[in-house]
């Protein structure tokens, strides 16, 4: 008999016990957690809306502030997932033994960090849920097919939460998250069409931009909040779930490596 | 069939062995325990047998079940008391008791009440709404005890559980402990303490460098491995009169600045020993002697 376990993870609906965990503590933690996601990004949409629109005029045929909403949506979802991926997951991993409680019961690691990737994704949903809320409020959103930016931004969340945890996989303390949101984070969040379009930027930019998820994401979902249908929507979904799918098999596979050893 | 049973078992990290050939059978019901120097190879052993760490050679059945392939179908109806302190600081006593119910699938008002007599069992009724870091070590142990029962395991397997305890704690648990084993549970546990697992477990294996030196009942373990006596005497300079005066079958050995001699017939030597100033005194050989004497004085890492 050997220990080689197969490379492609198998979580059960176990994971769901793991998702409600997290959920519950989540409840407890509402407010300072609920200003984290969503009042910061709010002040970005309002500081550079009416700041900035009243410079910019419109943008791509729209008011600057229903332009960088979108993108507010977009670059909050993938805030909020790698936050909870890399900071929160790394706590429940190495600080807190919270996943080592869970795998003395019939849970596997597989559920576990399935059930993590799930979990930011959800939180990332939560705060494109509210700031979707204010900008409709506020008068940024098209029509009703806003509504279905939420499904497509659940499944960034999730690639987002995934590549996460990869990270947080080969993560020794902390301050190694620093290097991910510096060198992937950040540049996805000036370079991928969420303050201006895309292509203001430079050919290799551009390109550089679409090997990276964040602007397929705003690809499908500025449209859809704007009140048009996205144009060749099914190879910008194929790329944010190519992304999550390996990211999810490579953080399974580091995580099992790095705590069953 | 055997509650547990280890065939040849092997793990090697880097290339060195730390679990080298190991054989086990635990019978339903038995109270088993593991003893062996830190680096030994009990913990790495249990971690296999829970599959928490992957086998690199010899078979592992638990409850009749092939590790890890039955890892999800084991731990169903297994119970783990971990060395270190999993419980969920972000959750208060009971809510960490539902959270590893739901881990279990298990929920409901019969969950409830289950939660309620195992939070009573260990006394910790009045502390249902505390959060885990109010708790005393000793309440954390009892916590972490009553949440490894949640699911009426067949076998409970606990690491180090008495780890940092006082006596009263330790006394506690072992009444739990007790408690278990007479009403049929199977018992698989890891501890330093010789006198825990002297007076808790049916059977007792002593591992070493990753490998059983002995296994067999406390009692027999003492009867076969160690002479029945130990004389322990003060001062450095007691060495040269025992160089004399050892009996032919007795057997000295120094510790820090002191000789203990393990023998039969420790009357004779007693008495010269009084005749020539030293106050020997004489207890009877218990589990730590021939664990010593099996393992070696050495200090371990």
């Amino acid at each position: 008999m050997s220990g080689d376990h197969p490379i492609l993870p198998r979580p059960s609906l176990r994971f769901v016990a793991v998702w409600r965990r997290n959920l519950l503590v989540w409840r407890k933690l509402i407010v300072p957690s609920m200003l984290g996601n969503f009042g910061e990004p709010i002040l970005y949409l309002l500081a550079f809306g009416y700041g900035f629109g009243s410079l910019v005029g419109d943008l791509d045929g729209m008011r600057y502030m229903v332009f960088i909403a979108s993108g507010i949506i977009c670059s909050s979802a993938m805030f909020t997932a790698s936050f909870e991926g890399m900071y929160s997951a790394y706590t429940r991993m190495a600080e807190q033994n919270t996943w080592l409680g869970m795998l003395a019961t019939p849970l596997t690691l597989d559920d576990i960090v399935f059930a993590e990737a799930v979990w930011a994704a959800t939180k990332g949903l939560i705060s494109a849920i509210t700031i979707l809320i204010v900008a409709s409020v506020l008068g940024l959103v098209a029509d009703a097919r806003a509504l279905l930016a939420l499904p497509v931004i659940f499944l960034a969340a999730f690639t987002f939460g995934a590549l996460a945890l990869v990270i947080t996989a080969l993560a020794r303390s902390y301050d190694f998250f620093l290097y991910y949101f510096t060198l992937a984070v950040t540049p996805m969040l000036l370079l991928s069409g969420v303050f201006f379009p895309l292509t203001e930027l430079p050919g290799w930019v551009q390109g550089l931009a679409l090997a990276l998820p964040l602007a397929h994401v705003l690809e499908i979902v500025r449209p859809l909040m704007t009140g048009t249908w996205p144009a060749a929507w099914l190879p910008h979904l194929a790329v944010i779930t190519a992304y999550g799918g390996s990211a999810i098999i490579l953080a399974t596979y580091l995580i099992r490596r790095r705590l069953l050893r | 069939m055997s509650a547990i049973r280890i065939q040849q078992l092997y793990k090697a990290y880097d290339g060195v062995a730390v679990v080298d050939g190991v054989d086990l059978e635990i019978a339903p019901g038995e109270f088993f325990g593991l003893l062996g120097p830190n680096g030994a190879g009990k913990t790495t052993t249990l971690r296999m047998l829970l599959g928490m760490t992957p086998i690199d050679g010899g078979q592992v059945e638990v409850l009749g079940l092939p590790m890890p392939e039955g890892e999800r179908a084991v731990r169903e109806r297994l119970g783990i008391v971990p060395q270190f302190d999993t419980l969920d600081p972000d959750f208060t006593v009971i809510e960490n008791m539902r959270t590893y119910a739901a881990y279990f699938g298990m929920a409901g008002p019969e969950v409830d009440s289950r939660i309620d007599r195992l939070l009573a069992q260990v006394n910790l009724n009045d502390k249902r709404g505390a959060r885990i870091n109010a708790l005393s070590g000793g309440m954390k142990r009892r916590l972490t005890l009553a949440r490894a029962l949640i699911n009426e395991p067949e076998v409970v397997v606990l690491d180090e559980p008495t780890t940092g305890l006082d006596p009263q704690a330790r006394h506690h648990l072992w009444r739990q402990l007790r408690a278990l084993r007479a009403s049929g549970v199977t018992l698989v546990l890891t501890t330093h303490y010789m006198e825990e697992a002297e007076e808790l477990c049916d059977r007792i294996a002593i591992i070493d460098h990753g490998r059983i030196i002995a296994c067999d009942a406390p009692s027999r373990l003492i009867a076969e491995h160690i002479e029945p006596w130990v004389l322990t005497v003060g001062g450095t300079d007691a060495g040269e009169v025992l160089q004399r005066e050892l009996g032919p079958k007795d057997r000295a050995h120094q510790v820090a600045d002191t000789w203990l001699v393990y023998t039969a017939e420790p009357d004779r030597l007693r008495e010269r020993l009084r005749a020539l100033g030293h106050e020997p005194t004489l207890r009877e050989a218990d589990l730590e002697d021939v664990f010593l004497k099996l393992t070696g004085h050495e200090l371990r890492d």
